[in-house]
């Protein structure tokens, strides 16, 4: 079926997962804020929003296997946007699950903490479907805005408060640098429409027109900011070691997903002609994401701060995806979207696990011995730190995903060698970091007196559980993933083109 | 026309960029992110006498978005004022590593 945007009706319908969760979300607000605060009133809204969730999960499975599409307009109807749609619902249900029993041991009863998360993840379907520079813009808001306030969910802390602060000033400030982008694209192009944009500097004269250029360097800044790669990532390690850490996970995986998608979208889509221009500057903020997070992880000593410094070299090692620019480039970034969810995720988890009351033994030191006391828990971090290292068989999907990117990288139309070199480099690096966790836990006595962590409720354990059975069984068998994958990419109207000429 | 008033939007981002660099407090870095926003909107509405109404409509959107953020914002630095009896960003530091 093809929907014709230009009818409301059919544009409605175009947005249907979009719309059901958000006037789910607006309903659950209403009753979270009818009752007073308690815990089984918090419980209650959760377990309403994960259903909300699956149902709005299901209703993407269904849009995407009827093979949809539709004419040109504001938003896309492919399965780019359903995917990055069930990544990021994903990782709504495992904040949402998360959340609901962390927030009972830290006393954060607001029932609205889990609504709020259901609006952030709106805004990142808003984004994966954003096929118009104004639905990124209000996307992005959507996302943000709702971010801020999870940020600083827990009043008591002042860590949490510092945390929200930074995130929302400089959130702003990307904001306007993504706005002052966004405005002066549509000077030099007249339209912000990303296929009208695309047509439109098809001709070589524009893309050197000092406005677009100025244009897109100021949308690269902006998207640096969201996606945290270096050096536009300094907000990142304070965010995520003042935030609950639930949402934390949610910031580290759905958040950069849905900015990762959008980024790649508008590159790929607005500006095929602009990527030999700009493989230079994206190639730079790979390298430095790449160093700067691995290398700056080497020297922390909290959990949180370091798995902070562990997401921005990833946006390092999606950025090379995106600098490669083709369909094989895109195929590897949402593997290893998918790959790095699970185990980033699953990582947090555990934090959550070892962590107690007041968001404390978040340390590496809180750490030793774990294998002693709590072995199944070490284990599942085992294959957490090895996925995200890149290890093969033990580190299960972690390892194909940097696979597909290195082979991405290496078989481009415009090799990316040193790229590829760095990418290994670093991750060697990153080494350093992950396996000392593992030493901490499976090889150092447990210190005398250190407390044993509580055993958790069943919505953590399960999470972790899923977390580490998923990414050791899609690392056996990365199939199914890896076509998914494929199916998946966006696809510009040459693509588009070329793929009806090899039809007919 | 159109020359000077994208010129004078972009002086008054480029004020309001210096001004959250330089400042230190919350409140003030907060207005010169406002400022940034309202210099783009001059530049939208200077375009749209090119281009058509895009412009213009994408103008009330990001105003409707700036105001959702004030609401958001002013809660924050409110949070921040209970714990720190300072909204001044040299007194807040608990986070470092």
């Amino acid at each position: 079926m093809i929907f014709d945007l230009a009818h409301p009706s059919q544009l409605m319908q175009a947005f249907g997962p979009d719309l059901l969760l958000m006037a789910g979300a607006m309903v659950l607000m209403l009753w979270a804020a009818w009752r007073p605060e308690s815990n089984e009133h918090q419980r209650a809204v959760g377990m309403a929003s994960l259903v909300l969730i699956a149902a709005t999960m299901a209703l993407c499975f269904w849009y995407s296997m009827r093979g949809l599409s539709s004419t040109q307009g504001i938003i896309a109807v492919d399965n780019f946007r359903w995917a990055v749609d069930i990544i990021c619902l994903l990782g709504a249900a495992g904040a949402i699950a998360l959340g609901m029993e962390y927030n009972a041991r830290e006393h954060i009863l607001p029932a609205e903490s889990h609504v709020l998360v259901l609006f952030a993840t709106s805004g990142m379907m808003v984004l994966a479907a954003a096929r118009d520079l104004m639905i990124v813009f209000l996307g992005i808001e959507l996302m943000s805005v709702a971010i801020y306030v999870l940020a600083g969910l827990n009043r008591r802390s002042a860590k949490s408060a510092e945390g929200s602060l930074k995130y929302f000033l400089l959130g702003a400030f990307a904001t306007g640098f993504l706005l002052y982008g966004i405005a002066l694209v549509y000077g030099a192009t007249g339209s912000t429409s990303l296929v009208e944009i695309s047509r439109r500097t098809a001709g070589q004269a524009l893309l050197l027109n000092p406005m677009m250029l100025v244009g897109t360097g100021l949308l690269v800044i902006g998207f640096g900011f969201k996606i945290a790669a270096a050096p536009f990532h300094m907000w990142a390690p304070d965010v995520y070691e003042g935030a609950p850490t639930p949402i934390t996970a949610f910031m580290a995986t759905a958040v950069k997903a849905a900015a990762f998608a959008t980024f790649l979208r508008v590159w790929v889509e607005a500006m095929p002609g602009m990527g030999a221009a700009w493989l230079g500057p994206i190639w730079w903020l790979a390298v430095a994401a790449m160093f700067i997070g691995n290398v700056v992880a080497l020297s922390q000593r909290n959990l949180k701060r370091l798995l902070a410094y562990s997401s921005i070299a990833h946006s390092g090692y999606l950025l090379v995806a995106v600098a490669e620019g083709t369909t094989r480039g895109a195929t590897a970034f949402l593997f290893y979207l998918v790959a790095y969810t699970l185990a980033s995720f699953g990582a947090f988890a555990v934090v959550i696990m070892v962590g107690r009351e007041g968001d404390a033994n978040n340390d590496l030191v809180d750490y030793e011995g774990l294998w002693h006391v709590r072995p199944a828990l070490a284990l599942a971090m085992g294959v957490f730190m090895l996925s995200l290292m890149g290890f093969p068989v033990f580190g299960g999907v972690g390892f194909f995903g940097k696979w597909y990117l290195l082979t991405a990288a290496i078989n481009a139309p415009r090799p990316l060698i040193v790229l590829a070199v760095v990418l290994v480099m670093t991750s060697v690096v990153s080494a350093g970091y992950y396996l000392n966790v593992i030493r901490l836990m499976f090889m150092k006595a447990r210190p005398d007196g250190a407390p044993v962590p509580e055993r958790a409720g069943g919505l953590t354990r399960s999470v972790v559980f899923i977390a580490a059975a998923a990414v050791l069984i899609l690392g056996i068998v990365p199939g199914r993933l890896i076509n998914w994958s494929r199916d998946s990419v966006p696809r510009t109207q040459q693509m588009e083109a070329a793929a009806a000429n090899a039809v007919h | 026309m159109l020359g000077e008033a994208l010129a004078l939007s972009a002086v008054l981002f480029t004020i309001g960029v210096i001004g959250v660099l330089t400042r230190r407090n919350a409140i003030i870095i907060f207005m010169c992110v406002e400022l940034m926003l309202n210099a783009v909107n001059l530049s939208f509405v200077a375009l749209s006498k090119v281009y058509g109404a895009t412009g213009q409509v994408f103008v009330v959107f990001t105003m409707t978005v700036a105001a959702a953020e004030a609401a958001v914002g002013l809660a924050i630095i409110i949070a921040i004022f209970r714990h720190q009896r300072s909204v001044n960003l040299q007194n807040i530091n608990l986070l470092k590593g």
